[in-house]
């Protein structure tokens, strides 16, 4: 699903030039859930950004479902990231004058799906997410796990290819948290490809693999047995 | 445009901060407001200015005989002369493109002494001996009887049209004025018609004239073939501002006048006058939209403020919506559309305010009365359409500045703003 070779990124700042990622060499398949670890500035946040087209590489290539990503215009990579990508932010990132039916059907909205049918597609995944009853409330008549849930409800709902979180749980406690875990396990159990970017080893045990991340390099890749969040919901 | 999300979001963005979008826009209504007063003010003087140019002919000249400055061929200078009824006839001949040419003689004038008698009465009034084609020049409503005709001038009938003013000086109320006889100077005239000009500036002066066949006048006052004055209209679309020149010529060559005696032939060109204040006119309205514009624009300036700060606000948000893939044009279109409907609501407001205010003005210079050079200030439906493209255009101005920097922010660090 994913292949990335030689993956360099460096940030200039001012004079210096900051190297990030040095030379990433990573591959995920589908159906996978896979952990990204690793301490702040080990660049797993820059990796997750490149992944989700929303930074660009220096060096090296990144091929997603057969698709090479390069040079893309930003109304290329917007209609990509459409098609492709599903985001799971830290801080939710709902927007918080539309309900949460409107949060989910916003994805929707961009590929130009009709109004009705997008209305009847953000309730069925808001259904999956255990918040059918929440459709009409703003996001600020929502907690925090119901938020994350409407996000992943709305990451869901372009039917991408890959999910990608950013610290899903980050900002949770750590009931919700397994809660959030949880529904993610359940998605990919469907077969959906997931990626999270964590520094929370609990968090990471919970996939199937695990790539660590320190210095810009993976200096670790290995398939976990999975932990089921289910047993401490 | 007419997509039910969009301007559902475009009502959302606008009520989140009520009191703001109000303040905005009333920059906007206010210089609409201003730019439809001025051009409303604009009109009514012209409208009254036009009123006191009344319908006469416009495309006009007058043209009137002095004493000569140059001596030529054998005569002297400062020799009084003046122009004959031939002269008419060779103008006729001799300048394509004229409407009327109508010679005048006079008796008479503005303070003169009492010229004219009826019975126990007497006034001083103006007799002009004129042709019939001078009340399309000169236009008059005659109230009763009927104006000078060619058979009159035919048969140099002693007959008299005469006006409002004179008929009150020399008449009792309600006692009959036609088929009665005035003494002008000694000749008995008899009235045929009544006149009333419309009230122009004139005043009195107006109403107090005589009107008489120019054969009649001729015979009656010893004038022979003399004329004193002509008032010539040119066809319209030939201008008489550049037939002037020809005509004095003609009249030069067959009175003997040197051709370079500028004060010899005295004249006013009327069309030169008119099209000065049509010029004003343009003037004026082109201060109107001057001043209405840069009141607007800053106006414009405050919702393109308004939109920057919007978008500042909602960094993260139009963030998000790249992240899920919004494509930049469409953030573009939103924050344009935003922008333009902001400014023509806002401008909406502000031309019905300025409406009313016209409304206001009307209904108080009705009840007022008359005000000198000033009648019935109003913009056309016109000046509305152009206002309202005015503002689709600053609108788009307003919103570009905003849209280009919204699409500019890269979504990533869109996202990272808290």
């Amino acid at each position: 699903m994913i292949q990335i070779k030689d993956l360099h990124k460096s940030y200039k700042m001012g004079k210096n030039s900051l190297h990030v990622l040095k030379g990433i060499n990573f591959n995920v398949e589908e159906g996978e859930l896979v952990a990204i670890m690793g301490s702040s500035g080990s660049g797993k946040s820059t990796l997750l950004n490149i992944l989700g087209m929303l930074d660009e590489l220096d060096e090296g290539t990144y091929t997603l479902d057969g698709v090479a990503i390069k040079n893309l215009n930003e109304t290329k990579a917007a209609q990509y990231r459409n098609k492709f990508l599903g985001f799971i932010f830290q801080s939710f990132n709902l927007i918080n004058y539309k309900s949460a039916a409107e949060n989910v059907a916003l994805p929707l909205y961009y590929q130009k799906v009709a109004r009705k049918e997008r209305q009847e597609k953000a309730l069925k995944y808001l259904t999956q997410v255990g918040l059918k009853e929440w459709a009409n409330h703003l996001p600020s008549e929502l907690s925090g796990g119901q938020k994350q849930r409407v996000a992943i409800a709305r990451a869901m709902a372009a039917e991408p290819k890959v999910l990608l979180a950013d610290e899903p749980t980050g900002a949770l406690d750590s009931t919700t948290s397994y809660e959030v875990m949880d529904l993610i396990q359940k998605i990919n159990d469907q077969g959906n490809t997931i990626l999270i970017v964590t520094h929370e080893p609990d968090i990471a045990d919970m996939c199937k693999r695990i790539v660590h991340l320190k210095d810009g390099v993976i200096i670790e890749d290995k398939k976990i047995e999975q932990v089921r969040a289910s047993k401490y919901v | 445009m007419f997509n039910r999300d969009r301007w559902k979001e475009i009502l959302e963005v606008l009520s989140s901060n009520v009191f703001r979008t109000l303040a905005t826009s009333f920059g906007v209504g206010w210089g609409i407001f201003i730019l439809i007063i001025l051009l409303a003010a604009g009109k009514g003087l012209e409208n009254g200015i036009r009123a006191d140019f009344g319908d006469i002919a416009t495309n006009t000249m007058f043209m009137w005989s002095r004493n000569t400055t140059i001596s030529y061929k054998g005569l002297p200078k400062g020799r009084r002369f003046s122009f004959k009824l031939e002269d008419v006839q060779a103008i006729k001949d001799n300048i394509p493109n004229l409407r009327f040419i109508s010679p005048r003689n006079q008796l008479g004038g503005f303070g003169g002494s009492n010229n004219v008698v009826r019975g126990l009465k007497t006034g001083a009034f103006n007799v002009y001996g004129d042709y019939p084609e001078i009340i399309r020049q000169e236009p008059m409503t005659i109230t009763s009887g009927r104006f000078v005709n060619h058979n009159d001038i035919q048969d140099k009938r002693k007959v008299a049209v005469i006006g409002v003013g004179v008929r009150n000086e020399l008449y009792d109320l309600g006692e009959t004025v036609l088929g009665t006889y005035i003494k002008i100077q000694g000749v008995n005239f008899m009235v045929v018609g009544t006149y009333q000009k419309k009230d122009d500036g004139g005043g009195e002066e107006g109403q107090k004239e005589i009107y008489v066949p120019f054969t009649a006048f001729s015979q009656a006052f010893n004038m022979g073939n003399d004329v004193g004055w002509m008032a010539i209209t040119a066809l319209d679309g030939s201008s008489i501002s550049n037939l002037k020149e020809k005509i004095v010529n003609v009249v030069k060559e067959k009175r003997k006048i040197h051709p370079d005696d500028k004060r010899a032939v005295g004249y006013f060109d009327l069309y030169e006058q008119y099209n000065r204040v049509e010029s004003l006119f343009g003037a004026l309205r082109w201060v109107a939209y001057f001043v209405g514009v840069l009141v607007l624009l800053s106006g414009i300036i405050g919702v393109s403020n308004i939109m920057l700060i919007v978008i500042k606000e909602r960094t993260k948000e139009i963030g998000i919506r790249r992240a899920l893939g919004e494509p930049p044009w469409s953030i573009k279109k939103q924050i344009l559309m935003e922008s333009i409907f902001l400014t023509i609501i806002s401008g909406m407001i502000g031309i019905v305010f300025g409406a009313a205010f016209i409304y206001g003005v009307n209904a108080v210079l009705d009840s007022v009365g008359p005000v000198d050079m000033f009648v019935n200030p109003s913009v056309s439906l016109g000046v509305v359409v152009s206002a309202l493209v005015i503002l689709i255009f600053s609108g788009l101005l307003a919103g570009f500045i905003p849209a280009q920097s919204a699409i500019k922010i890269r979504p990533i660090e869109a996202l990272r703003t808290e």
